[in-house]
C-alpha cells in the first residue's frame, strides 16, 4: 500500500515537474523573442533622434576648393572649370575594392555628366606611406589603364578630406555652384548595390545630379555606403 | 478535512482501483518525465536566421546572411558580451587588429565573452580568400559573411554614427551597446570590453 503511495505520488511530481519545465523553457523563448524586438524598435527609435556627431560637410554647407596635383602633374582646382554647374566630387582610391568596383561607374558618370555641366573630380586621400598601392605613380598607372576622363587628385598631406568630412573611399559630394559657393547637395554612395552594377535600383548621385540639372530638390541627400578607412 | 488529505484519499483510492492504471501512469510519466521538454531543450535557439548562402572549403564553412539574418546576431538576449567586428580580407587595418580580437576571445572564453567575425568580403572573393584566410590564419573566433550590398539600407541600423568604413566594432550585453569606427590595439579592446561587461 506504502508503495503504491510513493509511486503514485513519484508519478504525479514527475509529470508536474515535466509540464513546470516545459513551460519555463516555453515562457523564456517567449521573452527571447519579445526582447528582440524591444532592442529592434528601440534602434529605429535612436537612429531618429540620436544626432550624428561626425565633423566635415553636412549638405547645405560651402564646400571648400583646392589646389590638388592631377595625374598629369597640374594642380586642379574647381574654379578652374568655368563652364561647371557643379561637382561630382569622389573621394576614391587604387587599392581599396569598394573603389575598384566603382571605376567603371564613375567614368560612366563623368561621361554622362561632364557636357551637361557636372563634371567628376576624383581625390585620393589616402597618404602613400601608408597605402603603397596609392602612390602618385600608381594612381597615374591606374588611371591610365582604367581609362580615367576626369581629374584625379592626390591630397597631399590629407588636408582636403578632413575638411569634406570624407572618411572612406569611395565617398562622393556633389556640389552645385552658386553665387555663395559650392554648395554641398549629397553626400554618400553612388548607388545601392556595389556588387553589381546591373542590379542597382537607385542610382543616388545620378538622381541627385539629375534633380539639380532640372532645378529640383534632390530626393535623397544623403546615404551610406561600406568602404575602406581612408589610410591617413 | 483538508483539501490536500481529500487528494490524497482519492489518489488512494485511484491507485487500489487498477494495477494497469498504476503500470500506465508510471510509465506516462516517466516518459514524459524523459521526453517532455526534448524539443525545448534540443533547438538551441528556434529564432537562429537561416544563412541565405554557405560557403565551405578544405574544411572551413561560412555562413552568410542577409541584414535580416544578422540583426540576429547583434540582438542576442542572453547574458554574453559579444564583440562583433566588421571586416574584410582586403582591408589592412582590420588584418591588423584581428590577433586582438582573437586573443580576447580566447582570454576570455570562461568569462561569457563570444567574438563574431562579419566580413564583408564580396562574394567573388568568399572562396578565392576569405575561406583561405580563416585556415591559413586558423581564426578560432565564428566568422559570419553579411551578403547585403543595399549597404545604405543597414548601416544607420548597426549604429546612426558608423559612415561605412571599417573595421568597425559592436560590443554589447544585452540592451547595453557601443560601437566603435575605428581600429583597436589589445589594451584598447579589453577597456571597451570592460565599460559593457
Amino acid at each position: 500500500m506504502k508503495r503504491t503511495q510513493i509511486l503514485g505520488l513519484f508519478a504525479v511530481a514527475s509529470i508536474l515537474i515535466a509540464n513546470v519545465s516545459c513551460k519555463s523553457e516555453g515562457s523564456k523563448a517567449d521573452e527571447k523573442k519579445e526582447g528582440v524586438e524591444a532592442v529592434d524598435s528601440t534602434g529605429v527609435a535612436s537612429d531618429m533622434s540620436e544626432t550624428e556627431v561626425r565633423s566635415g560637410y553636412k549638405v547645405g554647407d560651402i564646400a571648400t576648393d583646392f589646389s590638388l596635383k592631377n595625374i598629369d602633374e597640374k594642380n586642379v582646382s574647381l574654379k578652374d572649370m568655368e563652364d561647371a554647374k557643379g561637382y561630382i566630387v569622389i573621394f576614391t582610391c587604387n587599392h581599396c575594392p569598394y573603389a575598384q568596383a566603382y571605376e567603371e561607374r564613375i567614368v560612366a558618370l563623368d561621361k554622362k555628366y561632364k557636357d551637361q555641366g557636372y563634371p567628376v573630380v576624383a581625390i585620393n586621400p589616402n597618404n602613400p606611406e601608408k597605402a603603397k598601392d596609392d602612390s602618385f605613380e600608381k594612381m597615374q598607372e591606374r588611371a591610365s589603364e582604367k581609362g580615367f576622363t576626369f581629374p584625379y587628385l592626390l591630397d597631399e598631406g590629407q588636408k582636403i578630406y578632413p575638411q569634406y568630412g570624407a572618411t572612406k573611399t569611395p565617398h562622393v559630394y556633389i556640389l552645385e555652384k552658386t553665387g555663395e559657393g559650392n554648395v554641398v547637395r549629397y553626400i554618400g554612395a553612388i548607388d545601392d548595390n556595389y556588387e553589381d552594377a546591373s542590379a542597382v535600383t537607385k542610382k543616388y548621385v545620378e538622381d541627385a545630379v539629375d534633380a539639380l540639372l532640372a532645378g529640383k530638390e534632390v530626393p535623397v541627400k544623403e546615404t551610406k555606403a561600406i568602404g575602406c578607412s581612408i589610410k591617413a | 478535512m483538508s483539501k490536500f488529505t481529500g487528494y490524497k484519499n482519492t489518489f488512494h483510492i485511484l491507485m487500489k482501483t487498477s494495477k494497469l492504471f498504476k503500470t500506465l501512469l508510471f510509465t506516462l510519466s516517466l516518459t514524459l518525465f524523459f521526453t517532455g521538454c526534448k524539443d525545448a531543450k534540443t533547438e538551441e535557439d528556434p529564432n537562429k536566421p537561416k544563412p541565405v548562402q554557405v560557403y565551405q572549403k578544405d574544411g572551413v564553412t561560412v555562413n552568410a546572411y542577409d541584414f535580416a539574418g544578422l540583426e540576429y546576431f547583434l540582438n542576442r538576449d542572453d547574458n554574453t558580451t559579444y564583440v562583433v567586428n566588421f571586416w574584410a580580407t582586403w582591408c589592412v587595418p582590420c588584418v591588423e587588429e584581428m590577433p586582438y580580437f582573437e586573443k580576447l576571445g580566447e582570454e576570455y572564453k570562461d568569462d561569457n565573452v563570444k567574438v563574431l567575425l562579419v566580413s564583408l568580403d564580396m562574394p567573388k572573393m568568399v572562396e578565392s580568400k576569405l575561406l583561405p584566410f580563416i585556415k591559413d590564419n586558423d581564426i578560432k573566433s565564428e566568422v559570419v559573411l553579411l551578403r547585403d550590398p543595399d549597404a545604405n539600407s543597414w548601416i544607420s541600423k548597426i549604429s546612426p554614427s558608423w559612415s561605412g568604413a571599417i573595421p568597425a566594432t559592436v560590443i554589447y550585453k544585452k540592451d547595453k551597446k557601443s560601437f566603435y569606427e575605428q581600429s583597436f590595439d589589445y589594451e584598447q579592446l579589453v577597456s571597451a570590453l570592460d565599460s559593457i561587461k
